[in-house]
């Protein structure tokens, strides 16, 4: 195993030196950000190595906006919040579900089923299920979503935030964040996508993508053969992930996603609106769609705090550049959502920062 | 959040299963993994089976969630 850990660090040393300037590589995904900072990788790199932890964090990147949409269910009477435990903690404009509702209805659920069954068990009251992830966790979504339009369920509604992991990294290429040289591709995700989804971006917009599990063997390998690439002068989609990850993906999950859902223009936390990038139910589902049926309009949502979230999840600062960490926003009192999560960055360096995260 | 654990099916009745990891069990559905059968090794997001894993990659994923987890219990002693 020491042997295949110097040889990638061997490369890329050689790619830092060939290129003689900083390479920035781009994480999009929280367990990869997580593994990273608790493995110390980051300080066993070449100093011209950066590594950018970008929107990989589905709690992360959801907007404020769907936020505040949540926390105005949850003051009806005739609705009961069902949740990922993750989401409780987040701030809206007002407060957060922890701190500003009544906490008897609002349900943390560990599966779509469970927010399901909530409904089944509640018949008088209208179950929004809270439906943030990625392309992981959109098919979950999707099965219930059918199993309550094919048993009738209709006082079962989901809040769509689940996003697409390829328009956030068009996005950043395009406009964001031109210093992006390549991506180290979720490992999760793919499972369902499949690598060859992120053929865009290394063919239209030439940078490197590169699907990695989450042992430290694996980023490691994986950086490796970005930076490979890199030193070639190629860009080509690539899976070190082999054992669950193929070119092709799950096309069972593929198929019941775009069944149930169209992608439609979305607000990102930090990214702004980005094309085609959220999951909406489709028309023939509608009805189960909670915006519909209490209908609310999405707008953004201004940020007052001096949140500095946007920037860091587009790589283009660092954590403690904010003025808000360690100070106002721990991860005992967040302000922002990348402090909330575990797999945020800014809980990952308030957590392993200071002293595993940079050479000393 | 995309972490998926890999799993067992011990149990499995049309497409709801009961799988096991490191000793803990709890349900799951097969419905995006048609294909599964009882006695795989797969990967469960969410209370979803999305893929089919080997033994030695599920038991690299053990490993490293059970050291994540004295990690988090070292560090927890550590800050008090």
């Amino acid at each position: 195993m020491l042997e295949r850990i110097y040889r990638a660090q061997k490369v890329m040393d050689d790619a830092c030196k060939r290129l003689g300037r900083q390479i920035n590589i781009m994480e999009v995904c929280g367990t990869h950000t997580v593994s990273i900072f608790r493995t110390g990788i980051r300080s066993t790199l070449h100093d011209n190595l950066k590594l950018l932890s970008g929107p990989g964090c589905p709690v992360c990147v959801t907007d404020q906006s769907y936020i505040d949409i949540v926390l105005q269910l949850a003051e009806r009477r005739d609705v009961l919040i069902a949740t990922y435990g993750d989401m409780v903690r987040v701030p809206g404009k007002t407060g957060s579900l922890e701190t500003k509702q009544p906490h008897s209805n609002v349900k943390v659920v560990l599966s779509s089923e469970d927010a399901l069954q909530l409904a089944k068990d509640n018949r008088g009251k209208t179950v929004v299920f809270v439906a943030i992830g990625f392309e992981t966790t959109a098919p979950s979504t999707a099965v219930v979503v059918k199993q309550a339009a094919a048993e009738g369920v209709d006082n079962f509604c989901i809040l769509s935030g689940h996003k697409l992991v390829v328009p956030a990294m068009r996005a950043l290429v395009s406009e964001k964040n031109h210093n992006i040289d390549a991506f180290l591709c979720p490992g999760h995700v793919s499972v369902i996508i499949g690598y060859r989804a992120f053929a865009e971006i290394a063919e239209r917009f030439d940078r490197p993508c590169v699907v990695a599990g989450f042992e430290p063997m694996q980023i490691i390998e994986g950086l490796g053969e970005i930076c490979r690439q890199l030193a070639a002068g190629e860009a080509e989609i690539k899976s070190v992930y082999t054992a669950v990850v193929t070119e092709q993906g799950n096309p069972t999950a593929q198929k019941i996603i775009n069944e149930c859902f169209e992608p439609v223009d979305g607000y990102w936390r930090g990214l702004g609106k980005i094309q085609e990038s959220t999951l909406r139910l489709r028309d023939k589902y509608g009805r189960f769609d909670a915006l519909k049926r209490f209908e609310i309009t999405e707008a953004p949502a201004e940020d007052s705090t001096g949140c500095r979230c946007g920037e860091v999840l587009c790589g283009l600062i660092e954590p403690p550049e904010c003025a808000l960490f360690e100070k106002s926003c721990t991860p005992q009192s967040p302000v922002g959502p990348c402090m909330v999560s575990s797999e945020g960055t800014c809980a990952a360096w308030f957590k392993y920062g200071r002293t595993r995260n940079t050479k000393q | 959040m995309c972490l998926a654990i890999p799993a067992r099916i011990v149990e499995l009745k049309g497409d709801k299963a009961v799988v096991d990891a490191m000793g803990n069990r709890w349900r799951a559905r097969t419905t995006l993994l048609p294909e599964a059968k009882l006695g795989d090794l797969v990967l469960i997001h969410a209370g979803f089976a999305i893929s089919l894993v080997d033994e030695q990659e599920a038991k690299k994923t053990w490993d490293l969630l059970r050291e994540i987890d004295d990690f988090e219990e070292t560090q927890d002693k550590v800050s008090g």
